[in-house]
């Protein structure tokens, strides 16, 4: 299992440096300059590595990103790494509050689905499922901006905090709920819960969506097993053999569809981010690859990949620790 | 009377049209042991499942009378059936592989069963069940109590299916092909086990059974079903002198060590029977 | 001649494998036809594919031609669906759209399927070091949500439609192998495969004649349900300008140069958004019922 990860994460690492070499934009004449005499481009491009043949020059980049070094940003003159460690808890937050809550609603509906299924109300959740699988999440974004901040004024518009209480909330986790909440600031965490609402609850529906679909498909067989007729014939409520005899079975299952959830998120957090002028990972992302900008876009497409194999190992692990039927 | 069944009727709609799968079946059943024996797809354990409503709900049911202990079971709510199942009737099911749950401990299951009817703390329901898997003649039950299903044999599961189904102390047994999934050399043990609970707590019994000759050996009186019909009822002391066509049919198809036969006869089904 | 055809389909005991084949056919598009949200998703499919097809005779206006005089004006008679920022026709755009946005789609599905069905058997069908070093590959790709990668590639190529199909069909291609090769592990070791083995027949005839067809109807039913993130991810590389360029009539390019007007003239980034919402949403529930009819076991 470990080989497979490692195997894996060598994989990505080869493909996003042959993504970045494969460019349009020769980064020499990017850095230097378009008129820049000829020697001056042989001394860069010798000064950049880039003169060597492509596998030491995968080497060289491997050694890299072994000491943290994702090269610099041309377009906010920082390392890459550090934009990302100042960009990503932004992100960080957004996603995971978006995951919270479509977990608490998605498994439950799922589980409504399942015991019902067949059922209006089983039509009516999946019409909803696929609806949150066929909507694109800019749109939703947009309309829910276009509704309740500027039609109904009642949410607050783009951004991760109100201007007033910028520069005003010490940094400590980079999460800005939980930061307001140690500054004591209940004002600027209710700013910030506010502000939050939105994408959060957009990216949450798109992966509750998701969730809701696989409860349900692993409940229907899982409420076909005979321990469910056993389970009715002790004589139990049906609430206790949906969710005390039923769901156990299932719930193992659900942890692997969580962690691939998580990585949709951040995928879905690109497109929010952008259509929320919020200052993640995501609006990174594209701001450089508008600019051609191609360290952080690497970096940043490295990381997503690495936090989501790592997903997947922890996704494993949980399963074989969990499940008494593994051994 | 423990369980009266006049004229059941148990039928599925698809979407191709409607499938009647019980077509009429009449019982009654005190503190005696009956063996309901037939084929596949006969309609016998529709017909015990039917009287615990444990089928889908999309199952039409319908019965002159279907009581258990005076109680009409097809008006019954939810809540009246649950003081029922368990409570006043063990089910066991065929194969404790598919019928434990998986991912709970035998213990926990056993005490759960005690505990929803009889009430009382985690740890007496605990302590319950490690003396009912004991009853049951499971020689350590405070290991198996903590084990999981699939970590113990089938025959095992099938002691511990029992154990879960008399906790309540229930009035009625029924054992829906209890041995069909196991060792021929465990059937026996887990039968004796059923007709030595059944006896020293005076309990009904309803055992269903393919198996025509062991259940004529447990049982007092033996019903034949074909098709979703009874075909025959009698004593089982009078099994071999049997008059149903189908039920000698099932007779001669019986292997035997004292009559050997160079070739089993096939049993010819006469749609005669099904009027 | 409809009630022979019926009669004939659904005899119980079929005389020719040809009656047999469509008495399955027949009996899969009656669920279907049984199945209201699958007949909605056909619906709405159908009219697209015809809007694209037909564009030109069903626009009522070039969808290029600007008439500033008349920017962002709201639906009217003249101006089925209003006009966007330069003046040109929203109605007519959408209708050209169409065919971007179908093009793009078989242009992936053309790209993916094939690819992603032939790796798939090989992988399932040789096993061993084969079978690992294509699923590891599988794996890498598999480890990149779908739109980031597509970014990167695009960002790598350089943005445009024909980058935004390939960028998409190189994310697009590794759960398709992943099922392909499910599928022909099932199948490799039956008995008419061994059959045909002795028969002399060499591997890649029985991978491409005879296991890669049995892949077929899930693979079918897989790309359906794909269609709608197809769309989506096309959409969202135009919306962020990594996909079409405008004045391409793409759908998310055409949300994207609107976006702006969302609280003043909201109609205008609203429209494209609703086509692509339709058509997904359309794909989505086709794909759906086609898995309820034709694998009952998958759910």
């Amino acid at each position: 299992m470990l080989s497979s990860v490692i195997l894996t994460l060598f994989g990505l690492t080869v493909l996003t440096f042959l993504i970045g070499r494969v460019m349009p934009v020769d980064p020499v004449i990017a850095a230097v300059g378009d008129n820049a005499p000829e020697d001056v481009i042989i001394r860069a491009r010798a000064e950049m590595g880039l003169d060597q043949p492509l596998p030491i020059q995968f080497l060289h980049y491997l050694n890299q990103l072994a000491h943290g070094d994702f090269g610099m940003s041309v377009l906010t003159k920082n390392p890459v790494a550090t934009d990302i460690a100042r960009f990503f808890p932004a992100t960080f937050e957004l996603a995971t509050a978006a995951l919270l809550l479509s977990i608490v609603i998605g498994i439950p509906l799922g589980v409504w689905a399942a015991v019902r299924q067949g059922s209006i109300t089983d039509q009516a959740i999946r019409v909803l499922c696929l609806a949150g699988h066929s909507v694109p999440v800019f749109m939703l974004s947009m309309i829910s901006l276009l509704i309740f901040y500027s039609a109904l004024g009642i949410a607050p518009g783009p951004g991760r905090q109100d201007i007033i209480y910028d520069g005003m909330i010490e940094p400590v986790t980079g999460l800005l709920s939980i930061d307001t909440l140690i500054a004591g600031d209940l004002d600027a965490f209710w700013d910030a819960l506010t502000h939050m609402a939105q994408p959060v609850i957009i990216l949450a529906y798109f992966s509750m969506a998701y969730i809701a679909r696989m409860t349900r498909a692993f409940m229907i067989d899982a409420l076909k097993g005979e321990y469910v007729i056993t389970a009715r014939a002790k004589g139990l409520t049906g609430l206790k053999v949906v969710w005390s005899h039923a769901f156990p079975t299932v719930a193992v299952q659900l942890i692997t569809v969580i962690a691939l959830t998580y990585a949709g998120l951040l995928e879905g957090a690109v497109v929010t981010e952008t259509v929320f002028a919020w200052p993640g990972i995501g609006q990174y992302l594209t701001t450089s690859l508008m600019n051609a900008d191609m360290n952080p876009v690497v970096g940043s497409t490295l990381l997503i990949g690495f936090i989501y194999v790592g997903l997947n190992l922890l996704a494993d692990i949980l399963y074989r620790l969990l499940d008494p039927r593994v051994q | 009377m423990l369980v009266d069944i006049q004229n059941l009727k148990i039928g599925f709609k698809s979407r191709t049209g409607f499938h009647q799968a019980v077509k009429g079946v009449s019982l009654k059943l005190g503190t005696e042991k009956l063996g309901i024996v037939g084929e596949s797809g006969s309609g016998k354990s529709l017909t015990a499942r039917a009287l615990m409503k444990l089928l889908p709900k999309s199952t039409v049911i319908e019965a002159d009378t279907l009581a258990f202990d005076g109680i009409d079971v097809l008006s019954a709510s939810e809540r009246q059936m649950r003081q029922i199942r368990g409570k006043r009737a063990g089910f066991i099911l065929q194969d404790p592989k598919y019928s434990l749950n998986p991912v709970k401990t035998i213990g926990a299951q056993v005490a759960e069963s005690w505990r929803t009817h009889k009430g009382g703390s985690r740890r007496e329901a605990l302590e319950a069940a490690v003396n009912l898997l004991e009853q049951v003649q499971i020689r350590n039950p405070q290991v198996v109590a903590k084990s999981y299903p699939h970590e113990v044999s089938g025959g095992m599961g099938q002691r511990v299916m029992i154990a879960m189904m008399l906790a309540p102390d229930p009035e009625l047994l029924i054992a829906d092909e209890p041995t069909s999934a196991l060792d021929a050399t465990v059937q026996a043990e887990i039968l004796r086990l059923i007709e030595e609970l059944v006896a020293e707590r005076g309990m009904g019994l309803l055992l269903i059974s393919h198996d025509l000759p062991l259940v004529s050996h447990f049982c007092d009186r033996v019903m034949v079903m074909y098709s979703g019909r009874v075909m025959e009822e009698l004593k089982a002391s009078e099994l071999l002198s049997a008059k149903h066509p189908y039920t000698r049919g099932l007779l001669n198809c019986m292997p035997s060590l004292i009559h050997p036969k160079d070739r089993l006869p096939v049993l010819a089904r006469d749609p005669e029977w099904l009027k | 001649m409809n009630a022979a055809f019926r009669t004939w389909a659904l005899s119980e005991a079929p005389s020719s494998r040809r009656q047999a084949a469509w008495g399955n056919r027949y009996r899969a598009w009656l669920n279907l036809k049984g199945n209201p949200l699958g007949m909605i998703g056909l619906t709405i499919i159908s009219i697209f594919i015809l809007m694209a097809i037909f564009a030109p005779l069903l626009a009522t206006h070039d969808p290029a031609t600007q008439e500033l005089a008349n920017r962002l004006a709201a639906p009217n008679a003249a101006h089925w669906f209003g006009t966007d920022e330069l003046g040109r026709d929203v109605f007519s755009r959408i209708l050209y759209g169409a065919r971007v946005t179908l093009g793009m789609v078989i242009a992936v599905v053309v790209l993916v399927a094939p690819i992603g069905l032939a790796v798939g058997c090989i992988a399932g069908y040789f096993g061993g070091i084969v079978d690992t070093a294509l699923m590891r590959i599988t794996d890498i790709f598999l480890a990149f949500p779908r739109l980031v990668l597509a970014l990167a590639f695009v960002a790598a190529l350089k943005p445009g439609i024909e980058s935004a199909v390939l960028a998409i069909a190189l994310t697009a291609w590794p759960p398709y192998a992943r099922l392909a090769r499910a599928e022909t592990l099932t199948v490799r070791n039956s008995d008419f495969i061994a059959a045909y083995r002795l028969t002399g027949a060499s591997s890649w005839r029985i991978i491409f004649r005879h296991i890669a067809p049995l892949c077929t109807p899930s693979l079918i039913v897989r790309v359906t349900l794909d269609m709608s993130s197809i769309i989506i991810t096309a959409a969202s590389l135009g919306f962020l300008g990594m996909g079409a360029q405008p004045p391409s009539p793409e759908w998310g390019a055409m949300i994207a140069t609107a976006k702006r007007f969302i609280f003043e003239q909201w109609w205008v980034p609203m429209i494209p958004a609703i086509a692509i919402l339709l058509v997904s949403l359309a794909f989505n529930f086709l794909g759906d019922a086609l898995r309820d009819v034709l694998d009952p076991k998958g759910n």
